[in-house]
């Protein structure tokens, strides 16, 4: 019973500090996992452009495709808590002591992160889409990037939402090795509240009841999202083919 | 006038070569059927006058100008292509598969776009499916839409590579019907296609192509009723006899 009671005490008198904390989480793991899908994007869609026909263009591109590989592997075959710690002393390093200001560092080293592991993802979705969407829109005149725009990233864009929303998850997560480097996100919340109340254990309690409402409560939302992508599913099924005038329309009940 | 022609044009995957050295001249306004045995090279020519597969050699010239040298994307808008899988944009809805592209490619205004995809998916009898997606239409569907695609953006050339191979031998018919009725319009054609009667009813000229090369060409009723090449005859009474 004094366990409760002592969960009680802590939320009515850390509640700032854990909803400052959760806001911090949500908002690196949000805005990082945007930023790494727009990275994923463009990385995706640069690898998998054709090579030109233009020497030198060639040449750019085949040494941009290998910055974007040795990026993939550098961000993805390391830990993001040694990233956070060598990106934000290493510009200290180089500034004279001079430190990133905490909240843009944290959200870049999550972006960037994500960004590699997001390339790949896209890369998947954009080469599992049938070449024919791609030559039915140069079939018609489209640009590479026309059909990359129009016809194939809209659907790549539905296929990869569920492992997106798995980024996210992780993100929400993985932000708590901010703490390194002394982002004020959720993890480094419980530290500063044990540091006053030596209430370890319940205050962790707090900190994962916290983390499990929040990626649970995202999982279901971007479900939810993605279902509307899918479409509605009491669509009209055309049956007869030649006369329109007779087609059958099953309109097929919504759940 | 001629519209399209193919001197010496060559394809080779890798060390397989499929086109050895085709010579055609497609006129203005003439329907041309290419028939052939799978693996002639039917396909790929159609795909490199679209410049889908980038010829090996050989020159195509459209309108008397080396295709090469041509705006690529201003090219194919006047030479369109139906796929024998569609190849509808399945992120948008019939009318927007006609719509798009006009709008994207040729710098339409929407509402006039949409006048214009709206007449052809209504020449190809699909009014009724304006906003069905691809997954909700059946092939032969599916393939109307796709020519009133490549109507939408008005071309002068359609290439049809194969148009009702992929479809249930019902919905063929519909298919045909709808190229027969372009074939009066004055659209320049050419069909690759195992419909022999089709063949021989629409077209002004018919192609007979086997390994890489035309073996034989002529009118409909000089190519399929005194053929002259013994395997053109072969591969025909093939056909005729089943």
């Amino acid at each position: 019973m004094t366990f409760f009671i002592q969960i009680w005490e802590i939320l009515k008198e850390f509640y700032p500090f854990l909803l400052k904390g959760i806001g911090m989480t949500l908002l690196i793991s949000l805005i990082g996992t945007v930023a790494g899908l727009v990275i994923g994007l463009l990385t995706g869609i640069i690898r998998t452009t054709p090579f030109s026909k233009n020497k030198l263009l060639r040449v750019i591109h085949k040494i941009v495709n290998g910055i974007i590989a040795v990026y993939i592997e550098i961000f993805r075959g390391t830990p993001m808590m040694v990233q956070a710690m060598v990106i934000f002393w290493g510009y200290a390093f180089m500034n004279d002591g001079q430190t990133l200001p905490l909240i843009p560092a944290g959200i870049f080293i999550v972006s960037i992160n994500t960004g590699a592991y997001m390339a790949e993802i896209v890369r998947g979705g954009i080469i599992s889409i049938d070449k024919g969407q791609f030559e039915g829109a140069y079939s018609v005149g489209m640009t590479h990037w026309q059909a990359m725009l129009y016809v194939v990233v809209p659907q790549v864009m539905r296929n990869i939402l569920p492992s997106v929303s798995n980024e996210f998850v992780i993100n929400i997560k993985d932000t708590s090795v901010l703490n390194v480097i002394g982002v004020a996100e959720l993890y480094f919340m419980a530290g500063k509240i044990i540091y006053i109340n030596l209430e370890i254990f319940q205050t962790y309690t707090i900190v994962c009841v916290l983390y499990f409402i929040m990626t649970f409560s995202v999982t279901r939302i971007l479900r939810l999202f993605e279902k509307k992508l899918n479409g509605r599913e009491n669509y009209t099924i055309c049956g007869s083919q030649s006369d329109p005038a007779a087609e059958i329309h099953i309109k097929e009940e919504a759940k | 006038m001629k519209e399209i022609v193919l001197e010496h044009l060559e394809k080779s995957f890798g060390d397989h070569k499929v086109l050895l050295d085709v010579n055609l001249t497609v006129d203005k306004g003439e329907v041309i059927s290419v028939i052939g045995s799978s693996g002639s090279g039917k396909s790929t020519m159609l795909r490199c006058i679209n410049l889908l597969e980038e010829p090996s050699g050989g020159v195509i010239r459209y309108k008397d100008e080396d295709i090469r040298k041509l705006n690529l994307s201003k090219y194919r808008a006047e030479v369109g292509m139906v796929f024998q899988q569609f190849n509808l944009f399945d992120n948008m809805t019939a009318l927007e598969n006609c719509v798009k592209p006009q709008i994207k490619v040729l710098g339409r205004k929407r509402d006039e776009a949409e006048k214009i995809a709206r007449e052809f998916i209504e020449k190809v009898g699909m009014t009724a499916f304006v906003n069905a997606r691809p997954r909700q239409l059946s092939g032969g569907q599916k393939q109307r839409i796709a020519i009133a695609r490549a109507l939408s953006m008005n071309p002068e050339v359609i290439l049809f590579d194969e148009p009702t191979s992929a479809l249930d031998p019902e919905m063929v018919g519909e298919v045909l019907d709808v190229i027969k009725s372009l074939a009066k319009s004055g659209l320049t054609m050419i069909v690759v296609t195992h419909e022999m009667a089709f063949a021989r009813e629409v077209s002004d000229r018919v192609i007979f192509m086997d390994g890489g090369v035309v073996l034989e060409e002529g009118t409909p009723e000089k190519l399929f009723g005194n053929p002259k090449m013994p395997r053109t005859r072969e591969f025909l009474s093939r056909f005729l006899n089943g």
